[in-house]
């Protein structure tokens, strides 16, 4: 919320934006209609006639934006607070993102029910195609141009575009499910691959590819991951990723849980990132409310959530080594990150998916001896590291297996939407907490690791170095925790403070509407974006007015970092496709939500 | 009573040797399942199997029950006949080869003159079992294990059999038991550092244990060869592994260590504190060691082990015919 000020003004007035007056320069005064938002970019509204000529100026004019962060639609149908809005029946956003300037700028294309067709923008952007792919499975938004717009997240024999607002969102809204054999033999042919349909040939003047699935269950996939080798020997020739088998329809649960209760559902987006994953829905939520959270709050978050990096990066570590063979590191590191679930159990009650961060705060106040427990950690720690550095790192076998293996340049990882740790390993200094503050990491004293091969080793090494790092943020949050409330004193903070409860009959009544109904945000648009464990995730929503969402649109950083496979492995070997695997660091959860 | 003749009881004699040997190591085998699992658990931070019998001793048995009721299921598309005969290729000729160890002065199958051939015999025959399973079950990963041991039998097979040679030449015997005697004053290990090094190399790739796992690589392959296999079928390759690691152990002790020989203790004892000593590397090894690549393990085998047995063989061909009597 703080960056806001600094980078676009108080005043929601955009027009004066370098970025609009360049695209108006370009394309004519009325070729844009900015929409002010709270999302802190300035967010306009073209015609679909421009849009990819308008991509294309963006991504190649000075100080371009580099990459296409996220893609997703909206159906606008039942809609009510579109003030300033272009009428539309379906809305198809374009969330772009510059690292030189620091900036992003949203493109929104509006669509007639009648006529839902976009031209497919994968000639600008090529980790287009995943999204537009999402979009026509969620939406039935047709691509024009795209070459296999075929579903994505949900099985290919499936019937409706579940994003749609027509679509039921509970299951007894539905008939009964029935699986008859017939029905069960069409489920399993469609997943059968078929090589011509990616456009695959099955052999080369005298050689015949194998074409082997690994996945979806396969040790090596971390969760239920198919990817689908054209292989000549063990050589990849190329490769299909193949997902959705975790698609729970986070999005869509979004749209019948209030702001509130919606909260435990994003634990389990990135699940080894636990209250990690709150903070940017929470952000977002807040600046709907337009909650200023006291310091404490932030200070809490900000502790806990490195807490949770760090035991997502230790899972990393051991598995990332087990994938090269290696078979003791995993246990060593799980043991650590029991002393880290001690502190976290300790502190919030739960270990894993503590749901613990609020609309307005945090659920409660530090119990007292947390310090005394986060130390224990803290100093516990970096002799570990060291080992793991020792012992591992630095170990002939390890290093052969991952240097120059699976190597991307910066250029390619913008272009594929890379973030967080897999793009700093190329070694481009782009980490939100120090780029764009949020939950006042601008306090704090701590340095952002880089890498310089953007290869398998580099990833690995990057991510023990952030450990060190995040061991000194908690450091300081231990130091230095301010005093305070940890709850906005805010009408909107949920659940309200019970001590105001019982005053007089409107505050118990206000109380109980608000924890029964839950809260009501005013209608807006916000996007919050932090440096999750595994790079960048935010939380798209829109409100409109109402004690629920009316679109919630979660960007997860695995969901690109899995569609880029297929660039970086062509030509590699399959044990190298392993290590690549290994050194991404995605669960299916955060691809699929 | 006329049929025992001292013939038929010299043979009656020798199957009392040869059965006891072969449950010997079975029985050694077995446990060893459980030894590794407990040591894995000691240098893992953790317990490992704890709770059947005292220190979980009794595991094996488990073990052998539950493998007994595992449905022996052979997959429709397999070629049956190579598949059934891939496990027992991998018992048989790991079992074989323990014919030619000499395990005290007194015990012992057989004293073959090309004890160490035939060895080298059985080690090319146990390959085709990994080749068979692999290329019997009808599965892509099963088929790549298979793929990578025929690539890296060629790479190690080479100078396996180079690296005995300077042994060979020293005690100037194929014999076993010669080549014991040979190290009555001074175990090999010291003139053949070379040899016992590149041997050791051969012998953890013969077992196709860690770190050179990778014609079954769990992460890669999801067990490569082995993948269809189940019921005892499955428990055949599984304890044909811990054979090879005995069997590798018992001849790097007999060829590079000195066998039997040592001070105050029998014979017997100190040959398998000798043993033990080695599986314990095994096993190290394995908990220690990341997976490389295979193609670096074919490399490293034709660049560096090759070029070094060649190296030890004509250094210690030059040393014994600067130090043998002129004119001999």
């Amino acid at each position: 919320m703080k960056q806001a000020s600094s980078t676009c003004g108080t005043s929601r007035d955009i027009s004066s934006d370098p970025i609009i007056v360049a695209l108006r320069q370009r394309f004519g005064e009325t070729a844009v209609r900015e929409q002010a938002t709270l999302t802190k970019m300035p967010v306009v509204w073209v015609a679909r006639t421009h849009l990819q000529e308008m991509l294309a100026f963006l991504r190649d004019m000075p100080e371009p934006f580099e990459m296409l962060y996220d893609l997703s639609a909206i159906d606008e149908r039942l809609r009510e607070h579109r003030r300033e809005q272009p009428e539309a029946d379906f809305t198809v956003f374009y969330h772009l993102l510059s690292v030189s300037r620091n900036r992003d700028v949203m493109l929104k294309v509006g669509l007639a029910e009648t006529d839902l067709e976009v031209p497919s923008c994968i000639g600008v952007y090529p980790n287009a195609d995943w999204y537009e792919r999402e979009v026509w499975d969620m939406f039935g938004i047709d691509f024009r141009g795209h070459p296999r717009l075929k579903r994505i997240l949900m099985p290919p024999t499936w019937h409706g575009h579940p994003l749609r607002k027509d679509y039921p969102a509970r299951a007894t809204e539905f008939d009964p499910y029935t699986l008859t054999v017939a029905g069960q033999e069409q489920a399993q042919q469609a997943l059968k691959f078929d090589p011509e349909a990616w456009g695959m040939r099955r052999e080369r003047e005298d050689v015949e590819f194998m074409f082997l699935n690994l996945g979806p269950n396969h040790p090596s996939t971390h969760g239920v991951f198919r990817l689908v080798l054209q292989l000549d020997g063990e050589t990849i020739i190329d490769c299909v990723p193949d997902i959705g088998y975790h698609h729970r329809g986070a999005e869509k649960m979004a749209e019948r849980q209030t702001w509130h209760s919606y909260i435990p559902y994003t634990d389990r987006i990135d699940y080894t990132g636990g209250v990690m994953n709150n903070l940017p829905y929470v952000l977002a939520a807040e600046a709907l409310a337009g909650i200023e959270v006291p310091q404490r709050v932030e200070t809490i978050r900000v502790m806990m959530a490195e807490l949770f990096r760090i035991t997502s990066h230790l899972l990393f570590l051991g598995t990332y080594l087990q994938d090269l063979g290696a078979l003791t590191p995993v246990f060593y590191t799980f043991s650590d990150r029991q002393r880290a679930y001690r502190v976290i159990e300790a502190i919030t009650g739960f270990r894993m998916h503590p749901a613990w961060y609020r609309i307005g705060g945090v659920a409660q106040d530090l119990p007292r001896g947390w310090d005394r427990l986060m130390q224990e950690f803290l100093d516990w720690m970096p002799a570990r590291l060291r080992e793991y550095e020792r012992a591992m790192m630095e170990n002939a076998i390890v290093r052969d297996r991952t240097r120059h293996i699976a190597a991307y340049t910066t250029r390619e990882a913008l272009a594929w939407g890379v973030t967080g740790p897999c793009l700093r390993a190329t070694g481009l200094d782009f980490d939100l907490r120090k780029k764009r503050p949020y939950s006042g990491y601008q306090h704090f004293d701590f340095e952002v690791p880089l890498g310089a091969n953007g290869d398998a080793f580099d990833r690995g090494q990057l991510r023990l170095e952030e450990m060190r790092q995040s061991l000194r943020i908690i450091q300081q949050c231990v130091d230095h925790m301010p005093a305070g409330d940890y709850k906005a004193d805010h009408p909107l903070t949920t659940p309200p403070p019970r001590e105001r409860m019982l005053e007089h009959i409107e505050t118990l009544i206000t109380h109980f509407l608000q924890v029964s109904w839950g809260p009501v945000l005013p209608p807006d648009e916000s996007l919050a974006m932090i440096e999750a464990t595994k790079g960048i995730n935010s939380y798209y929503l829109t409100s409109d007015g109402s004690t629920m969402s009316y679109r919630t649109r979660i960007r997860t950083p695995s969901f690109p970092h899995l569609q880029q496979i297929p660039a970086v492995m062509r030509g590699g070997f399959v044990p190298d496709l392993i290590a690549h695997l290994g050194s991404i660091d995605f669960v299916m959860a955060d691809v699929d939500r | 009573m006329s049929m025992l003749t001292p013939a038929a009881l010299e043979a009656l004699d020798a199957m009392r040797h040869v059965l006891a040997i072969l449950l010997g190591v079975m029985v050694m085998a077995a446990i060893l399942t459980v030894v590794e699992r407990r040591l894995l658990g000691l240098w893992q931070d953790r317990y490992g199997p704890n709770r059947v019998g005292p220190f979980g001793s009794l595991q094996v048995v488990a073990d052998l029950i539950k493998m007994l009721f595992k449905e022996d299921w052979i997959p429709p598309f397999a070629d049956r006949f190579l598949f059934v005969l891939a496990p027992a290729i991998a018992m048989a000729s790991l079992l074989l080869s323990f014919m030619i160890v000499p395990f005290t002065p007194a015990w012992g199958v057989a004293d073959l003159h090309v004890g160490i051939l035939f060895f080298f015999a059985m080690a090319g025959i146990s390959v085709y079992a990994v080749l068979f399973g692999g290329w019997a079950s009808g599965n892509k990963y099963a088929l790549l294990g298979a793929m990578r041991v025929s690539a890296q039998t060629l790479s190690y097979e080479v100078f396996m059999g180079l690296s005995l040679m300077g042994v060979v030449a020293m005690a100037g015997s194929f014999n076993m038991r010669d080549i014991v005697a040979a190290q009555q004053n001074l175990w090999f290990i010291v003139p053949q550092f070379l040899g016992f090094c590149t041997f050791l190399f051969a012998g953890v790739a013969v077992t196709h244990r860690a770190p050179f796992d990778q014609p079954e690589a769990e992460q890669e392959l999801a067990d490569g060869y082995h993948i269809e296999y189940s019921s005892l079928k499955f428990g055949m390759f599984f304890l044909g592994e811990y054979l090879g690691m005995l069997l590798v152990s018992m001849l790097i002790v007999t060829l590079f260590l000195g066998g039997w020989h040592g001070p105050w203790l029998p014979p017997f004892l100190w040959f398998a504190i000798k043993t033990a000593a080695l599986l314990v590397l095994f096993i190290l090894l394995r908990a220690a060691l990341p997976r490389p690549r295979y193609d670096r393990v074919m490399q490293f085998g034709w660049k560096v082990c090759l070029p070094l047995t060649l190296i030890n063989l004509l250094l210690t061909g030059a040393a014994i015919l600067l130090i043998a009597p002129a004119g001999n």
